[in-house]
């Protein structure tokens, strides 16, 4: 093999891309979702929107458990937030249920301004999308998530490669050659993938290291003689276990104790947890978030105090600051928690969700430019083979159809009956009925019509969001509520703006006339052709 | 490339590269003179980056000969040096 360093990479970049960039595509757009996962599960719960936090509502979340479970072996009560509008209420019961629930306990939703249990819509919200990008769906969760750190592991690869490569890739970064067909899809190819190339190479070696026990738990193994339990008791302990519920007993007031909080850490309490409530060894811990620190521990790193139930005494302090992280577990902590963005504020959020789309854009220019690179090798007089049929279909059904199905899911929310039975699940079979759809009609129209097609469809539905919710919400874009809690006409803007990024590329799709009467000529078309023709993401057959 | 030299370096990357990966943990964690949970965690993430590092080699190597002799060699060592680790 007489071929040189780079054209190796090059073709085993090429390769490793195609070959899971299908379900790259999906990861990819998944995942950025699920930076706004909790913002999305609001938003498909209109039913809580009217709720904000009031003085009384811890109150109000005591008297609700207190008239649920008085016995429960614990509460816990998240307060609103910018993330959320209902108070979360949760507790274990005294006695867990027998069908296997063990830790999930129970929970509802309270409106904050009134004390009322509210009941919101079955759905499984930005969780579905969120889940979908590491375990996809309906398959065996454990070979879905081993298919899922391969088509990472993949990535990772296809990255390195890809560097390689591209040895000016900065200089290449610089170079945007627009409306130049293949070119230009090499060039934004390389735009998104060089501009987070910092982003890429941390999504996806966090996202292995996120499932290091999965993939990769042979060290623990050794150095723990195959006793994998010790290693999770040592590195992510949980605290131990609350003490067996004494006999019952009174709880002092809990608004000093909350003040007294707030006050030593400069922060409102964001989270109440209560062990053995309305028993004598009652203890009230609370919460206020954290200072953003991504080297922090991952599970109960936020500023703590502990109280006596029965006294009001202060029995415990925990500042995360003050816990010794080693440095192994500081690179580990700062990839992992940089990759489900724990630490983030808003604007952080949307700076990640940004480059989610940069990753999304990356993934799908690299499909496009398979498909794109091979027809135009084509002769004039040649049509394209069923391979690059099919791929070319794919690409529709894993790109277009893939935003038609989320943008269905979301339509489904706001237009299927609210007490329809299984209703969380109609709306995933919404989504799936329509992504099968598309890939039907991607390998029927494995052409520019498929895609024009396919890019209306989508952009109409993205559209469609904004303009149902005015009909089926009282927190449409119209209302002060949706801009009352950001996150809520925010969904809304990004549905209009995913309509109008649709509504250009059918515009620039549209503007060139189909090439039918110019593939006639018999001469091979030249290499680096400026046809306006060649502008079309895809393969085409006449 | 050949088809045979493909399949071969396929098998490279991929047995090969997961095995060496494997066997970096294994032999990190324990070796490396720290707090033993330290030891697996920085085993775990040169694993996995040698793992990617590999199956670069496996198609890049001069011939699918090299692309195993340069897996099997350090893999040899690294499954030397966790024997040497083991506790006694």
């Amino acid at each position: 093999m007489n071929k040189s360093f780079r054209q190796s990479m090059a073709w085993l970049h090429t390769w490793t891309g195609l070959l899971l960039g299908w379900l790259l595509v999906a990861i990819f757009i998944t995942g950025t979702s699920a930076y706004f996962r909790e913002e999305i599960t609001l938003w498909m719960q209109p039913e809580v929107h009217d709720s904000t936090l009031q003085p009384g509502t811890i109150d109000m979340a005591l008297a609700a458990l207190n008239a649920k479970a008085p016995d429960a072996r614990s509460w816990d009560i998240s307060l609103p937030g910018p993330r959320q509008t209902a108070a979360e209420l949760r507790w274990q019961p005294a006695k867990p249920p027998e069908d296997g629930r063990r830790h999930r306990g129970e929970q509802i939703l309270m409106d904050a301004d009134s004390g009322e249990v509210v009941a919101p819509r079955a759905t499984r919200g930005g969780n579905f999308f969120y889940r979908f990008h590491f375990e996809l769906y309906g398959i065996d969760r454990l070979w879905a998530r081993l298919l899922v750190c391969l088509a990472t592991m993949f990535m990772l690869i296809a990255i390195i490669s890809g560097v390689i490569t591209h040895k000016k890739i900065f200089k290449d970064f610089f170079t945007f050659r627009p409306g130049k067909g293949q070119r230009s899809w090499l060039d934004a190819h390389n735009a998104t993938a060089v501009l987070a190339l910092p982003y890429h190479f941390m999504i996806t070696y966090s996202g292995l290291l996120l499932f290091m026990t999965l993939i990769m738990p042979w060290g623990i193994d050794a150095a723990y003689e195959n006793d994998r339990r010790s290693f999770f008791s040592e590195v992510f302990s949980r605290g131990e276990d609350a003490a067996q519920p004494g006999s019952p007993g009174e709880m002092v007031a809990i608004g000093p104790l909350i003040e007294q909080t707030e006050t030593r850490f400069g922060k409102p309490v964001e989270r109440i947890q209560i062990t053995n409530p309305n028993r004598d060894n009652a203890q009230i811990t609370l919460r206020v978030n954290r200072d953003p620190a991504v080297t922090d521990r991952q599970r109960g790193g936020d500023p703590t105090q502990v109280f006596q139930g029965n006294t009001g005494e202060l029995i415990d302090t925990h500042i995360p600051a003050n816990d010794p992280v080693s440095p192994g577990w500081r690179i580990y902590n700062f990839f992992t928690s940089v990759h489900m963005t724990r630490f983030a504020d808003p604007l952080t959020r949307w700076l990640f969700f940004l480059f989610g789309v940069a990753g999304s854009a990356m993934t799908v220019t690299g499909m496009l430019l398979w498909v794109s690179k091979r027809t135009q090798q084509l002769r004039r007089d040649q049509q394209p083979d069923r391979a690059l049929k099919m791929v070319n279909g794919l690409n529709m059904a894993s790109i277009t159809g893939l935003m038609l199905a989320i943008a269905a899911y979301f339509l489904a929310n706001r237009l299927l009956p609210v007490t329809l039975a299984a209703r969380e699940d109609r709306e995933i079979q919404v989504f799936f009925i329509v992504w099968l759809v598309s890939l039907v009609h991607g390998l029927l129209r494995p052409n520019r019509h498929g895609w024009i097609e396919q890019v209306a469809a989508a952009s109409l539905l993205w559209f469609a969001i904004p303009v149902v919710n005015i009909f089926t919400t009282a927190s449409h874009l119209f209302t002060p509520l949706a801009w009352q809690h950001a996150a809520i006409a925010s969904f809304d803007l990004v549905c209009l703006i995913l309509a109008a990024l649709g509504g250009h590329t059918l515009w620039r799709l549209q503007r060139k006339p189909l090439p039918a009467k110019a593939r006639r000529a018999p001469a091979p078309r030249p290499f680096n052709t400026t046809n306006p023709a060649s502008e079309q993401p895809a393969g085409e057959s006449p | 490339m050949s088809p045979l030299s493909i399949t071969s370096r396929t098998l490279a990357a991929a047995l090969g590269g997961y095995g060496l990966a494997s066997l970096s943990a294994m032999a990190l964690a324990v070796t490396l003179p720290m707090a033993r949970d330290q030891a697996v965690i920085i085993g775990i993430m040169v694993a996995l980056l040698l793992c990617s590092g590999a199956a670069i080699w496996a198609f890049s190597a001069r011939s699918a000969w090299r692309a195993w002799a340069g897996i099997l060699a350090p893999g040899v060592l690294l499954g030397g040096l966790y024997l040497w680790g083991l506790p006694a």
